[in-house]
């Protein structure tokens, strides 16, 4: 009896694996599921939104006028006009709020990974650098209104909408550019050093060309960003229904402030349309700035073939 | 100009670490010196001391003189950027620019410098690639990236990079660690030509490489754990390898050393 029992238990072939047990592929099965649903279920909501403006704006944006009128002049309910006006603003906003934030931040991180090194001054930047990056849009919009306009007295204007930008571009650009600086090899630094250029064009022309196409998708996704901020706009400058090129004064439209007027004040079925349209509008910019921020890293100076 | 180096009585700190004691080293002109020794006993340290690069480590400093033909390179007045010009190096692993091509990282450091004569840097280049020996293979794809060579091809590129600069002294740091034994050749055999122009100091931890390249070698050991690293030996090469003075010098490179 004994005999029988011990060859019975035996495995025909012996072998040092073990069968993969049916309640480890279960669990595996189960997790698989668990995870496509879980990705299913959070690309719901992107696709409807990408649908339902697409769908809403489409025939706005096709419109004869969109890109190349402004409202001026066009009745609420009339079926006519575009967003020349605010993609003007939005765009003239961004630029300027860019050309501040973009070299502060750059030099800021050059300052935080190339001089400062875990100094005092370095750690109390990175410091200040997180606290911005938590500030939400509306209290930099107040900040500015209480600097800019009520302390310093200046009018409401495009410029000050900018100023607020820069406060919410700044910590970004901050931290991708250091991100993108601290990925250089300290080597290049050692071999730049080694045949004598001195620190600072090391930097210029061995670490930043290395560290460039990095940096652009950096500040591309920032300017991305800052560009659907809609705080700022609400708080810093009036809406105008026509073409400013002041940014220094009057009112001046934006995308996300037209949407804005347009759902609040314009009931009729033409308003809706525009608020669509606009806001198909920006969310084409937004993809033209990360479609350079990926071609820039496609095309980056870093050659290998 | 080829120049003679003199270590005085050297002690290099990493902060408050004191890495090497009291070196004293006479590397004469036109020759290869090696240095070798245990890792972590402070070869590539001293290397770095001798021309400034040390420094470059945030809380590094040295004390003690480096004479460069009698001129201390540590005197308070003197800049470390002209030092390094004067004083090239080869690091261990190969480390050309990624965002510029062959011939531009070749003559990257006159360019750096704002050398801006196209025709004088494309003749630099070539005779810079000649001394490298890497000629032959990169003349016709000068304008492509170096890092698309192959790792032996890219430290001759190094190597070619560093006597653009026309320096008089070449430092190399475990040159052929990274590399193939062909390469590893082709690299010995440079050396042995570059000695004619150069005043060269190498380290090594291949006891058969510094056999093979140096005209004279410098052991150095770490006494103990957590201990400055020293000199303990420094002769003419012949000497070292067949009749050294230091018992820890025979057993090391016996291969007795425990
Ligand atoms: N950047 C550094 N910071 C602190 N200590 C270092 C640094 N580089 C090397 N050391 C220390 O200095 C000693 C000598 O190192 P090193 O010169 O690299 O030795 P070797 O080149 O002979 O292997 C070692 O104890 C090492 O840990
Ligand atoms: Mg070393």
């Amino acid at each position: 009896m004994a005999t029988t029992e011990s060859i019975v238990n035996q495995p025909a072939t012996p072998t040092p694996f073990q069968h993969i047990s049916g309640s480890r592929k279960i669990k595996n099965a189960l997790a698989t599921a668990l995870v496509t649903v879980a990705f299913l279920i959070a690309l719901v909501p992107l696709g409807w939104l990408l649908v339902t403006v697409i769908t809403r704006g489409f025939d706005a944006i096709l419109s004869a006028n969109w890109w190349s009128h402004s409202l001026s002049g066009v009745m609420p309910d009339e079926f006519a006009g575009g967003v020349y006006h605010a993609l003007y603003g939005s765009i003239i906003q961004g630029l300027i709020c860019a050309v501040i934030a973009v070299p502060l931040g750059i030099f800021t991180a050059i300052y935080l990974v190339e001089y400062g090194a875990g100094g005092r001054l370095a750690r109390a930047v990175t410091f200040m650098v997180d606290i911005l990056s938590g500030v939400p849009s509306i209290v930099a919009a107040l900040f500015i209104f209480a600097l800019w306009i009520s302390v310093l007295g200046f009018p409401q204007s495009a410029f000050a909408v900018s100023l607020a930008l820069v406060l919410l571009m700044l910590p970004v650009v901050v931290r991708s550019t250091e991100e993108m600086l601290r990925l250089v090899p300290d080597e290049l630094r050692e071999a730049s050093y080694a045949l004598g250029v001195p620190k600072w064009k090391t930097i210029a022309r061995v670490v930043l060309p290395t560290a460039l196409s990095g940096m652009v998708t950096g500040v591309m996704l920032a300017l991305a960003r800052v560009l659907g901020e809609t705080a700022p706009v609400l708080i810093l400058v009036g809406y105008s229904r026509s073409i400013n090129f002041n940014v220094l004064e009057g009112n001046m439209a934006s995308l996300p402030l037209l949407i804005y007027n347009e759902l609040v004040s314009n009931p009729e079925a033409a308003g809706q349309l525009r608020a669509w349209g606009a806001a198909l509008t920006l969310i084409i910019v937004i993809m033209i700035l990360n479609l350079i921020a990926a071609a820039s890293s496609r095309f980056s100076a870093i050659k290998n073939k | 100009m080829v120049k003679r180096i003199d270590v005085k009585d050297v002690d290099i700190y990493y902060g408050k670490f004191h890495a090497v004691q009291s070196v004293t080293v006479s590397v004469p002109p036109r020759s290869v010196t090696a240095f070798i020794g245990p890792s972590g006993c402070g070869k590539s340290t001293v290397l770095r001391t001798l021309n400034r690069m040390h420094e470059v480590i945030p809380g590094a400093r040295v004390e003690g003189e480096v004479l460069l033909d009698g001129e201390n390179i540590y005197a308070p007045s003197v800049d470390p950027v002209s030092v390094r010009r004067t004083i090239g190096m080869v690091f261990q692993r190969p480390n050309p620019f990624p965002t510029m091509s062959i011939r531009d990282n070749v003559v990257a450091g006159l360019r750096l410098a704002g050398t801006r004569d196209r025709k004088r840097l494309d003749e630099i280049a070539e005779r810079a690639l000649r001394s490298a020996n890497l000629w032959a293979e990169v003349k016709d794809r000068l304008t492509k990236p170096g890092g698309g060579l192959s790792g032996g091809q890219q430290q001759r590129l190094c190597i070619a990079r560093a006597i653009a600069v026309q320096p008089d002294v070449l430092l190399m740091d475990e040159p052929c660690s990274a590399l193939d034994p062909i390469s590893t050749l082709a690299i010995e055999d440079l050396i042995g030509e570059l000695k004619k122009d150069y005043t060269i100091v190498i380290v090594t931890h291949n006891m058969q490489q510094a056999a093979r390249v140096s005209d004279q070698t410098a052991f150095f050991n770490l006494p103990g754990v957590g201990q400055p690293g020293r000199l303990i030996e420094y002769n003419d090469t012949e000497k070292i390898f067949s009749n050294p003075d230091e018992k820890a010098t025979e057993d090391y490179i016996s291969g007795r050393f425990g």
